[in-house]
């Protein structure tokens, strides 16, 4: 199956992609910080992860950073995902390692566009 | 959202874009208006209802109809056909085109850009091998109104992560507050004609790839057999037409023919070759 990561400091960002990644066939974790996100993918590699930006503890920059040197971590497409909107900050995030970008608020169908860019076509039973 | 709430927004969209609702589409209400309803701090669909009935012209009113019927249209929408003109289309042009160094591409149904500016941007991608080269690109549609936002430019935050891959958003366009906005090197590729597809077209002249997805579906089907008649007509010799996913020729023309190796691509049919003009070019693509 496939497996999503949701790493955000907001709990209401958690639950509203957890279940959108859910009704899209994920199974899901989360996390609220890099620390716990990369403790995490240590136990189990996820196929995607959809990470905040701006988090306490450890953002997105130092997890993503982190995660791409560990072992079997240049696995995962990982989503950034931030209300920073500026090119500079896109650009940032992609030479650190992401392979797409959602802004947020984000809905299921930018969510399902997002994931089929980095290779999770949606499959037929979840475009009902 | 009640069931009165749910009519009175299939007429107020069908009034406002033309955009034809069944009740099978209630669900595409709610997920598409749910977050303009975030965005305008209006508790409820229904709230947003109320709101409208009262209201006549103004933000929230286009914010509707835009949530409504961006889903016609985005950035390298199906993507399959973007990838044809990168990997199949534009390289045998390149090469069938070598002498003259120049080509033409027509997005019959333009709306509001997106179609366009994708094949211009894969045309950007290609920049290299096109030095020296005069390459144009047609957008037409039934709707100066669309056109003009084509022009502008201008799209949300919503509409540049429909299909647009990241690094090209980084690429081709800036931040303008809440917006995004094409660079003018990419606008520039594309020149935009309004154009009702039932009226002749032949002034356009004459086009080596057409890209036509998604408006003969409106249309009856002596209709669509005459567009497809006189796009063929419009055509080179050589040239192609792309379709969109749920339209064919076939019961309706013979003027134009399926390619055997790619679906959603046509090339001329016999009866468009005979009364076509003499063919402008020798080499095929």
């Amino acid at each position: 199956m496939r497996s999503a990561l949701v790493v955000d400091d907001s709990a209401v960002i958690r639950k509203v992609a957890r279940r959108i990644l859910e009704t899209l066939d994920f199974a899901v974790r989360d996390a609220e910080d890099g620390e716990k996100a990369l403790a995490l993918c240590t136990e189990e590699m996820p196929s995607v992860i959809l990470l905040d930006w701006n988090m306490p503890n450890m953002d997105g920059y130092a997890f993503l950073r982190l995660l791409r040197q560990s072992h079997n971590g240049d696995r995962p497409k990982v989503l950034f995902c931030t209300t920073e909107n500026d090119v500079g900050a896109i650009a940032r995030a992609l030479r650190a390692g992401a392979d797409e970008y959602i802004m947020k608020p984000f809905d299921r169908e930018i969510m399902m566009a997002k994931l089929d860019q980095v290779g999770f076509a949606a499959r037929l039973s979840e475009l009902v | 959202m009640t069931e009165a709430d749910f009519l009175f927004l299939r007429d107020y969209l069908k009034r406002r874009s033309g955009l034809s609702l069944g009740p099978e589409k209630r669900y595409l209400v709610e997920s598409r208006l749910s977050p303009v309803c975030r965005r305008f701090g209006v508790n409820t669909l229904s709230d947003l209802v109320g709101t409208l009935r009262l209201s006549r012209e103004g933000p929230l009113e286009r914010a509707v109809v835009e949530a409504m019927t961006t889903n016609e249209t985005f950035f390298f929408r199906d993507r399959a056909p973007f990838d044809l003109f990168r990997d199949v289309l534009l390289p045998r042009a390149i090469a069938a085109r070598a002498a003259v160094r120049r080509l033409r591409i027509w997005s019959a149904a333009a709306s509001t850009g997106q179609e366009p500016y994708s094949l211009a941007m894969m045309v950007h991608e290609a920049a290299a091998q096109l030095a020296g080269w005069q390459v144009e690109i047609v957008g037409t549609d039934l709707s100066t109104e669309v056109l003009e936002k084509a022009r502008l430019g201008l799209y949300s935050h919503f509409e540049v992560q429909r299909g647009l891959p990241v690094q090209l958003l980084v690429k081709h366009f800036t931040q303008v507050g809440e917006q995004w906005r094409i660079s003018p090197k990419i606008a520039s590729m594309v020149s935009y004609r309004p154009l009702n597809l039932l009226h002749p077209f032949d002034h356009l002249g004459q086009f080596d790839i057409v890209y036509c997805r998604n408006v003969l579906i409106y249309f009856d089907a002596p209709t669509k057999a005459d567009v497809l008649d006189r796009i063929a007509k419009s055509l080179a010799p050589d040239g192609a037409v792309l379709l969109g996913a749920a339209e064919t020729v076939i019961g309706l023309t013979e003027s134009l023919v399926p390619d055997s190796q790619h679906r959603g691509l046509y090339r001329q049919g016999s009866t468009a070759r005979a009364a076509a003009p003499p063919p402008r070019m020798a080499a095929g693509f």
